[in-house]
């Protein structure tokens, strides 16, 4: 098969979102990449939540209008979601609480008869699944040992149920390709965040950047990390600011609001000249908004925020091998600048699983910190042609290591002068330019598609495999920058030499991408922006493209 | 240690002056004692108090208004081998950056917190902070305020805190005393200093008549400690304890992120890749 798509649903604490990573595992196992959509409400339990996991031959990062198989654990499996059914559509539902046309299993009374608890119809589903999908029992039988780590024997006899109550639909072939690492966005950031050389992790839970706290908690021992969960975002902030002027570096989590909070201490580390990575995961605001779906609201408040001017670097990248390597730069250039770095993810890249083989990742750009050699004072702030000042950290005898919130003379004590003052904003002004070269020489902004096409449709986060898909078949190039700040214009402009007409897709009302394009010169001829928290379909982006192309 | 050419910026007359003397001296004797100046980080708030951080020449982070604590808790975790000593004003602390104060005696972090409690907003000439009293006049309160003061060390006592004293500026020996121990002291420790502004809110006779030396009582005792807290509550014309009401000892968070834990992190993240297939 081409591609799969299986969707599971029912309420909150069905277990919806373990199953459908356990279908995107199986999936995986026959060499297909792997892209699993989360919706779900802002509740624990009841609602309605529901997972689409897609397999593909390609690599994919969003999902189609119809899927192949619905496994429904309640009504609203069918009632909210017709849409998403084609004509061979094959529906399993649990038959004790659902009505449908398709294939009942009788589910609940299966999983009562076993002496399980509730949530377990979702093992008796996966059974059944393996089943329409063609795969052997055994098959199926060895990775869902592997991944049901509780009460084993009891799913494993439920799946079992559920695989001789189904009938085969579908016949999974394996690819030729082995299976791959399958995490979120979240995870790949936090490992290419750990393999950058982080040492601390400071966050405040707020979805959707949650997750990286969970999964670098849970892994702390083993990374040799300090993950620490202060009493806000303010707190969490100024704690990653003290582990950066005591040399080791640091990285915080959180979504707008958190980094509303956080924007004092972005200013401070502006002025200090201290590195910090912050994740900003997007949700749809303003305010508390729609906390568990997706935005790139964002933009120009990551850009903008904190008081007075500095530089900073804001990465965004489109899905988890991204996050992986980006999440790396980001560490990387805040040090060697010595400045704020923002990852701007949005919950779709965030809390989308992917699968990518890490041995495809990039080199990440050398470790280069500018330290002090030891001789003469220590001055924290040293003028010098980049604005970069050499490091040294306080706790070594023979230095003292200053750093103010006011401004300041080179060795960190206060001043209100008036020559000097002018001389250290232009210091820390002269790193945001070294920085722009710096991003000039990677691969900040990325083409697909019909790279000659006269018509660009630029996008970015997780709009990049989105307008991939969208446009494979139209007369269109994909264009889509990583890095937004600072803008790597040489390389946007070279991007779109030759086209005739620019199109920004994106998941905002105020078209915040084409604002700062504008910015840097770049005309864009159309917009297209959804802001309703959810994802399109390939086929409705295809479709608004298609009617926008000239 | 000496300052360099710094000029200091203080009123003349100013508490903080004897602030920052007795603070130089405590640190020439603590490194005669085996405490490296080159460990010690001071850290500060942003009011009159914190200029106390360009005046010595010591390791320091001169933070933002109420956030100095936060600041220095990851400073303490980064490295737990530094001696991290944070100064804050009672706006600053008491008032902007409260949940930091409270967070880090609950987790009983070692730091020393020496606040200067000079009961009224200087910097900004003049407003009332959480512990002026009652009726207390300032520029944003040209009536006489209408809130009570907060007692902060009775606060937190109950976050949390393992050491907590009340300092006088013009009790430089007690105080030099004083903060002596809070820095040796393995854990959250916080002088509420009453450090005087001599010029929106002058209380020299007031502190000299009404203070007297804390003796005699059980520091290990909460009950004890808390009804000689008790005794002042910033408002009322009582008797004004000066010295420590309270020291035990318990784990410290930052014992718990010991060590620098360096690590090839290259077959570890393998590894989870590994199970993630």
């Amino acid at each position: 098969m081409e591609s799969l798509s299986v969707f599971i649903g029912g309420r909150a604490g069905d277990g919806i979102d373990q199953a459908s990573l356990l279908i995107g595992k199986l999936l995986n196992q026959f060499g297909y990449y792997i892209y699993i959509y989360r919706d779900y409400p802002s509740l624990i339990r009841g609602g309605h939540t529901f997972s689409i996991v897609r397999a593909a031959q390609a690599r994919i990062g969003a999902h189609r209008q119809t899927v192949d198989v619905l496994l429904a654990l309640n009504q609203d499996c069918l009632d909210k979601h017709k849409d998403k059914r084609h004509s061979r559509t094959i529906v399993v539902y649990d038959s004790d609480v659902v009505k449908s046309d398709g294939l009942g299993i009788p589910l609940t009374s299966m999983v009562k008869e076993a002496g399980g608890p509730e949530i377990m119809r979702n093992t008796a589903m996966l059974g059944a699944l393996a089943k329409v999908l063609g795969l052997p029992w055994e098959k199926f039988e060895a990775i869902a040992r592997a991944n049901l780590k509780k009460e084993t024997e009891l799913n494993i006899a439920l799946a079992r149920k559920g695989y001789s109550a189904a009938d085969i639909f579908y016949k999974i072939e394996a690819q030729n390709k082995p299976p791959l690492p399958i995490l979120t966005g979240n995870e790949a950031l936090a490992l290419g965040l750990s393999a950058a050389g982080l040492d601390a992790y400071v966050a405040y839970p707020m979805t959707p950047s949650s997750t990286i706290l969970h999964f670098l908690a849970e892994h702390a021992d083993e990374l040799k990390l300090k993950v620490i969960h202060p009493e806000s975002e303010i707190a969490v902030i100024m704690m990653a600011l003290g582990f950066a002027y005591a040399g080791r570096r640091a990285a915080v989590g959180t979504s707008g609001g958190g980094f509303c909070l956080m924007t004092e201490g972005l200013s401070f580390a502006g002025m200090a000249e201290l590195p910090v990575v912050i994740v900003l995961g997007q949700r749809p605001g303003p305010s508390t908004g729609l906390p568990t779906y997706s935005s790139q609201t964002e933009l120009l408040f990551a850009l903008w925020s904190g008081q007075g001017e500095f530089s900073r670097l804001i990465v965004a990248p489109g899905d988890a091998e991204e996050a992986y390597y980006w999440s790396g730069v980001a560490l990387r250039l805040a040090w060697k600048y010595q400045l704020p770095a923002i990852i701007l993810t949005d919950k779709n890249v965030a809390e989308g699983t992917y699968n990518f083989d890490p041995k495809e990742i990039k080199q990440l750009p050398e470790e280069s910190l500018d330290l002090w050699s030891g001789s003469g004072e220590y001055l924290r702030y040293q003028e010098t042609a980049s604005g970069v000042s050499p490091l040294a950290f306080p706790g070594e005898p023979g230095r003292v290591v200053k750093i103010n919130s006011y401004e300041h003379e080179e060795n960190g004590t206060t001043t209100e002068d008036r020559p000097l003052t002018k001389k250290m904003q232009e210091k820390r002004l002269r790193k945001g330019i070294a920085l722009i070269k710096e991003i000039e020489g990677l691969e900040a902004v990325k083409v697909y598609g019909r790279k000659e096409a006269k018509t660009a449709v630029v996008c970015w986060g997780s709009g990049k495999h989105l307008c991939v898909e969208a446009t494979e078949k139209l007369d269109v190039r994909v264009v889509m920058p990583l890095v937004l700040s600072p803008l790597p214009l040489v390389q946007l402009r070279r991007a779109l030499e030759g086209t005739h007409q620019i199109i920004i897709v994106e998941d905002n009302a105020t078209a915040q991408l084409a604002q700062l394009l504008k910015l840097g010169g770049i005309k864009v001829d159309a917009v297209i922006l959804t802001y309703d928290g959810r994802p399109e379909t390939v086929e409705q982006l295809e479709e608004k493209i298609a009617r926008g192309v000239r | 240690m000496n300052e360099g050419q710094t000029p200091i910026l203080w009123c003349p007359g100013c508490g903080n002056f004897a602030v920052l003397n007795v603070m130089r001296e405590v640190l020439t004797e603590l490194q005669a004692e085996g405490v490296p100046l080159e460990q010690v980080v001071l850290a500060a708030g942003i009011g009159q108090h914190a200029k106390i951080v360009d005046y010595l020449k010591v390791n320091s982070f001169y933070a933002l208004h109420g956030r100095a604590v936060a600041a220095a808790e990851g400073i303490k975790l980064a490295n737990p081998r530094l001696k991290v000593i944070v100064f804050v004003g009672d706006g600053d602390s008491y008032g902007e950056g409260l949940e930091h104060l409270i967070f880090a005696a609950k987790r009983n972090i070692d730091l020393t917190v020496v606040v200067h409690n000079n009961r009224v907003y200087a910097l900004t000439t003049g407003q009332y902070t959480p512990t002026s009293p009652l009726g207390y006049k300032g520029r944003s309160t040209p009536e006489g305020t209408h809130e009570h003061p907060l007692n902060p060390l009775e606060l937190l006592l109950a976050a949390g805190a393992t050491y907590l004293a009340r300092g006088y500026n013009a009790k430089t020996e007690q105080l030099k005393l004083l903060l002596k121990e809070a820095i040796l002291h393995p854990g959250f420790a916080l002088i509420d200093l009453l450090q005087v502004c001599v010029t929106f809110y002058n209380q020299y006779d007031h502190y000299n008549q009404r203070g007297y030396e804390l003796t005699g009582h059980n520091h290990a005792d909460y009950n004890e400690a808390l009804s000689k807290i008790k005794e002042w509550d910033y408002n009322s014309d009582a008797r004004i304890a000066l010295g420590k009401f309270y020291q035990v000892e318990r784990p410290t968070f930052d014992s718990f992120f010991r060590g620098d834990n360096k690590v090839d992190r290259e077959p570890v993240i393998k590894k989870l890749f590994e199970r993630m297939v």
